[in-house]
Formats: structure tokens, sequence, C-alpha cells
């Protein structure tokens, strides 16, 4: 059998394919099916010729094996320094003999390469920054990734990410009716604490144009209202738009490439069709890696930046915290020790390091940097779609012990984590390891803390 | 011989040497893309300079970044070995001597014993290099021939230079084959690893750039390395 009925080279475009997928509890069949899946050798090919070029094939050849990358992957130190862990090791081991053997390769061979691509690196790009040759390992893993997406070597839950980013323009099934709905049910829902809380759909001109993360509206809806209570209290003049309004990426992290340029194009077209000054994105740290700062290269945009000017949403907290558009209570800012996990989406690959400190000057009494912090921070464990997929759910989870331990270094028990990956990997690991810490985005902190006017004081306070 | 070594084949091999490195220069420059690579390489040109600069600076400077600093004693190696590979044979006095000889031109020149100790040094850095791959289980699994034989073929022009140079034995054996291990040496430095000689500077300069246009370096004060 060269193609499964589930597992198989094709896109999933159509909801009947989506559904069979989603009715395969766990990908049973599906990775079953992969199993008997063949390598289509002169497509691998000619996609290997477009995709390693002079700038990965320079990577894969002068890496001088010295080792200094091991130290720099949490997988390594996790897993005992297991030699195998070495990013190295690893990348040579699939994507250099892939190369070196021209995609002659077989299904086992491309088995394990999906196996190191998604259980043994988050693509992090740590170790990267620990090369003196600047060979980004994390990097090619994700391109890697893609070369694996093209064969249909892709993770259940990956293949089904892909399907709704392609069928929903987001990563779960919330359609445009079923978000709009959740908007003004959320404002309804808060208006009595909040008076005149509104959640404004599709208004052209706005300042803000705030963009979430599918969970949201599917399972947090209540950080909507929390979005929209923030703006409200710093007077925003903001709106969310009916359509493209999700920037999450399941695709990027599964290395559908097509799937990753119809998302972000959903986005800009309601830039386009809104007119926003600027855009917020949601406290998610790969959302904003999408759409923000690789979208506009899926798009074709020769300048690399998107539309209109994006933010992430820790630069508007700190902006509105900076301008005084919100005003922490000092008797409300956290007492306890806090410490605050630096995402590689938006610190490492995206430079707000210092904006994330600036934050944590106004809001916490006794902050504490995890060591290595900043740039330099290690995943939390669950980056680069790992958190979602049951196939390596044991590897995510001794993954986590550097972040057990980077945090209980810091003595906190309060971890600030403004990225979903994070926040879901930082759950999992109080869950397995227990080490009796708390963690929160940023909006119900926020809320806990500001000064708010007279006119927009929940009811029962006045 | 002697001719033949220190005439054509030096021609030959300098020749190898300086357009084999031109062309993997233009190789790798020709092979990026802004749209593959995700980096808008020649938008936003003083980011992107800046984030070259800095990426190319602080790897140059011992103890520079982060990971240099981690690892103090192959930072130590790296950098004596690096100094005396390049120092030793641009700046020996029997060098230039031949080079105003046959090409007309000489650079300043280093003292005999200076140049005695950049040789053990790099004679002493390869061979603690070569203990390294083997003591660390994390560099033993990674390290292949290739490893040993570029540190082989890096560190045999100094053996045998020196022992030329102190007439152990046979003085014109050891000239002769000093020299034919300096001319492969540098013939094989654009076809293998040794690339790094200019490539370092291609890679660490386009990793510079994607952090300095794309990854925060527009945001940031740049990336600490
Ligand atoms: S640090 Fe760089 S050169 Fe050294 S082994 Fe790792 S990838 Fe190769
Ligand atoms: S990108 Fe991160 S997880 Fe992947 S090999 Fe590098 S350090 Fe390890
Ligand atoms: S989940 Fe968080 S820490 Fe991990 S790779 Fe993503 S952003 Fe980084």
């Amino acid at each position: 059998m060269p193609e499964g009925k589930l597992c198989n080279k094709q896109t999933v475009d159509a909801k009947e394919q989506l559904d069979a997928l989603l009715a395969d509890k766990g990908g049973k069949q599906y990775y079953e099916e992969m199993n008997h899946l063949d390598v289509d050798k002169k497509a691998l090919r000619a996609t290997l010729k477009n995709v390693v070029r002079s700038r990965f094939k320079t990577w894969l050849e002068i890496c001088s094996h010295c080792g200094l990358c091991a130290e720099s992957c949490f997988y390594f130190l996790a897993n005992d320094r297991d030699p195998k862990q070495v990013p190295s090791y690893k990348i040579q081991a699939t994507l250099g003999k892939l190369l070196k053997r021209k995609g002659d390769v077989d299904n086992a061979f491309m088995q394990e390469c999906m196996d190191s691509a998604f259980s043994k690196c988050t693509c992090c790009t740590r170790c990267g920054v620990y090369c003196p040759f600047g060979i980004d390992t994390g990097l090619m893993f994700a391109y890697m990734r893609g070369i694996l997406f093209s064969q249909g070597f892709s993770p259940w839950e990956m293949k089904i990410g892909t399907g709704m980013h392609r069928i929903y323009r987001a990563q779960m099934d919330v359609t445009t009716e079923d978000w709009v709905e959740t908007c003004e049910w959320m404002a309804e829902e808060y208006e009595d604490d909040w008076p005149g809380l509104k959640i404004p759909v599709d208004v052209q001109n706005a300042d803000i144009m705030y963009t979430v993360n599918a969970r949201e509206p599917k399972h947090y809806p209540e950080d909507l209202a929390e979005a929209a209570i923030l703006f409200r209290v710093a007077g925003e003049n903001w709106t969310v738009p009916s359509e493209g309004w999700e920037e999450t990426s399941l695709a990027m992290f599964a290395g559908d490439g097509a799937a990753c340029k119809m998302q972000v194009e959903s986005v800009y077209d309601a830039m386009d069709r809104l007119k926003p000054k600027r855009m917020v994105v949601t406290e998610c740290g790969h959302a904003y890696r999408a759409t923000v700062i690789e979208g506009p290269y899926w798009a074709g945009i020769k300048s690399g930046q998107p539309p209109v000017e994006s933010i992430h949403y820790v630069e508007w907290v700190a902006e509105a915290l900076r301008t005084g558009k919100l005003k922490i209570d000092p008797s409300k800012k956290i007492k306890e020790p806090v410490t605050y996990q630096d995402s590689c989406n938006y610190i490492r690959n995206g430079g707000l390091g210092d904006v994330a400190r600036e934050i944590m000057g106004y809001i916490a009494e006794d902050f504490r940097e995890m060591d290595p912090c900043r740039e330099h921070n290690f995943c939390c464990g669950g980056g680069g779609g790992l958190n979602g997929i049951g196939r390596y759910r044991e590897q995510r989870n001794v993954g986590l012990k550097i972040k057990r331990d980077q945090i209980l270094a810091t003595g906190a028990k309060l971890v600030v984590a403004p990225c979903h990956n994070c926040w879901d990997a930082i759950r999992d690991l109080e869950e397995i390891y227990k080490i009796g810490i708390r963690w929160s985005f940023l909006k119900p902190l926020l809320i806990s803390m500001i000064d708010v006017p007279e006119h927009f004081k929940p009811t029962e306070e006045e | 011989m002697y001719e033949f070594v220190t005439g054509p084949l030096a021609w030959i091999s300098f020749g190898i040497f300086f357009i084999g490195l031109i062309y993997r220069l233009v190789w790798y420059i020709r092979g990026l893309n802004w749209q593959l690579d995700r980096v808008a390489y020649t938008q936003h040109v003083s980011y992107g300079v800046k984030g070259a600069l800095r990426s190319i600076f602080y790897w140059m400077m011992p103890y520079g970044t982060r990971s240099w600093r981690d690892n103090p004693g192959f930072t130590f190696l790296v950098f004596i070995l690096h100094i005396g590979l390049l120092a030793t044979p641009i700046f020996l006095k029997g060098h230039n001597i031949l080079l105003m000889e046959r090409w007309g031109f000489s650079f300043w020149t280093i003292s005999e014993s200076t140049a005695d100790v950049l040789t053990v040094v790099v004679i002493a850095a390869i061979v603690f290099l070569i203990l390294r791959r083997i003591a660390k289980p994390e560099v033993r699994l990674i390290t292949d021939i290739h490893d040993y034989l570029m540190l082989l073929m890096a560190v045999a022009p100094f053996i045998t230079g020196i022992l030329a140079h102190y007439q152990v034995g046979n003085y014109r054996f050891w000239l002769i084959l000093h020299m034919l291990c300096g001319e492969i040496l540098l013939i094989a430095i654009p076809f293998t690893k040794l690339s790094h000689f200019v490539l370092f500077f291609a890679s660490r300069a386009q990793l510079g750039m994607d952090y300095g246009i794309k990854r925060g370096g527009m945001k940031g004060k740049g990336l600490a390395w």
C-alpha cells in the first residue's frame, strides 16, 4: 500500500478528510498506515534541491564537530548528556544523511527523521547561538519538517493542524460565526462587572486590530474578555476582525508552507480590509513568530514586514504602562517572588527581552530571573508543537525537567508565561513533577493590579 | 624537486587556494534566497550590516560570547591554534625571504624564537584538541575520520617545518616535505571543512543578518552573543 487513506502525501483541504483523521483516535490507523507509506524518491530529491542550498550545505559541511552546541540543547542536558542528543549529531544523522544519500532512503529512515525532528528538537534555535559557525540546527530541523511533510511523514496531530488551517484558517475548528458569537457572548458575560464592555468587530481605521490564538475563543474565552477590559481601561480604540483573527500556525510547526501562507494571508487581508494603525498579537509566542516574523516571507512581502506595524502583547502592555494608559496600584503589585518564562519565539527570535523586564519592573516587587534568561533561555520543553503530539509525550516530559529545575532555582512559586505553549508546558510540568508552582498569563495579573477609572468600575464596587 | 615545489607547485597551490576560496564565497552568496531563507537581506541595510558585524566581531573576540566563556579551556586552545596557524606562516622570516625572491614583496617578520614558540603552541593545541575529541563522549560520537584528517593536515607543515629548521636528519628531505604539506593544506582548504577559512565569515554574517533584520534586531539591542 503506497499511500494510506489517512496517512499520505496529500494535504487536508476538505472537511471529510479532516473528520476522518479526527475519528482515528490517537492516530492509531494513521501511524499504522505510515509504516507502509512509500518514499517518492524523485520528488524528495527535487525538494532537497530546492530547500538545501548553500546555507544549509555549508552548515552541514563546515561543522567542525566541536560539540560546543551539546550543552546548549536542553534535550542533551535532560537526557543525562546523551551524546545522541547533541544538535550536531541529530542533524547529521537526519538531514545530513538524507543529503548524502541524495534522497535514496526508505520508510524506516523517514520515520526516524520524523521522530528526531519532532521529539528531539523543538526548533528553539538556542544551539545556533552557541555554535562558533552560527550553525542553526533548530532552523534546519524546521525545514526538515517541511521535507518530511511533503512526503507524508508528519505526526498525526500536525497533519490535523494543517488541515484546520487550510479549512478554517485557524488551528481549531472555530468558524467565523463561532468567533463572532464568542466575542459577543464574552462582552455580555462580563458587562455586568465591567459596564459598557465591548468587543468591537470589524471596525475600520481603529488604532489597534487585535488578533488571537484559536484556543482562546475555543477553550479560554475569558482571555478575550480580559483583553477587552484592559483595552477599555487603557482607552484604546480597538477592534477584532471577523475573519483573519487567528495568529497561530500549526502549519509552521508541521512544515506545511502553503498552509502557512494561507493562514497569514487571512490576517493580512483583514489588515487591508480594516486598515488599522497597528496590530496587536495576543500572549502567544509562536503566533507572533508565525504572523509577524516569518509571515511576510511566506506572503512574499519583500520588506519582510507585515502590511501594518505589528506588535506582541507584551509590547503593548509595556507601552501602556510606560505612557500611563494602564496604572498599577502599588499596593497590589506582586509581592511574592515571581519569575518570567522567556519565550524563544518572541524573546530569542523577536528581541523583546527588555520589554518583558520593563513590565516586570512595574508589576513585581521581587522579580527573579531564571538562569540562563532572555535570549539565552532554555525552551520550556513544549515548543515546536511538541505539547500537542501524543506520540512523543514521554520525550516531552523528560525535556520538561530543565525548565522545572530552572524555576525551582529561582525560588519563585509564580511563573509569568505570556506564551500559550510555554504556559501549557509549565502547567504540564507542575502536573507531572508537582513542584508547587502557579503560572499565569499577564492579562489576569494586570486586571487584579490596575487602577480602574470611575466610570468603568465593576458594579459591585459602586 | 626543490625547484618544482617552490616554483610551479607553489603557483598552482596558491592559485587553487585563492580561486577556490573566492568560488566558495560566490557560491555561498548566490545560494542565498531572501524568500526561502526568510531574511530580507537587501532591505534594512543598516540593520543587516550591524547584525553581521556584531555576529562576526563577538565571535572573533576571545571569550567574547557566552559560548566561548562557558568553555574556557577549549576557547583558549582554539584561539592560540588559529593565531599560530595564521601568524607563523605569514610572518616567518624564511617565508618572507622566499616571497621577496620569487614574487617581489614581503610582510614584516617575527623572530625565529617567536616562530618556534608559535609552532610548539600549534602542535600542542592540536594534541590537546585530539585528546579532547577522544575524552568527551559527546564530542567522540560526532567525530569522524575527516576531523582527525583536518587536524593532521593543519599540523603537518608545522612538524615538518620545525624538523627542517633544526635540521633533524636530512634537511633537504624535511624541507621538501614541509613545502609539500603546506601546499597540500592550501589546496585542501577550499574543498574541505577548512573552507571555514572564508565560510566562517559568510555563515556568521548570514546568521547575524537573520537576527539583525528579522529576529529581533530591529526591536531590541541586538542579540547578546
Ligand atoms: S557547535 Fe557548531 S560546529 Fe560545533 S559541533 Fe555544534 S554545530 Fe558543529
Ligand atoms: S533548536 Fe533547541 S531543541 Fe533543537 S537541537 Fe537546538 S537547542 Fe536542541
Ligand atoms: S514553547 Fe515557549 S519556550 Fe518552548 S520553543 Fe516555544 S516559545 Fe520557546
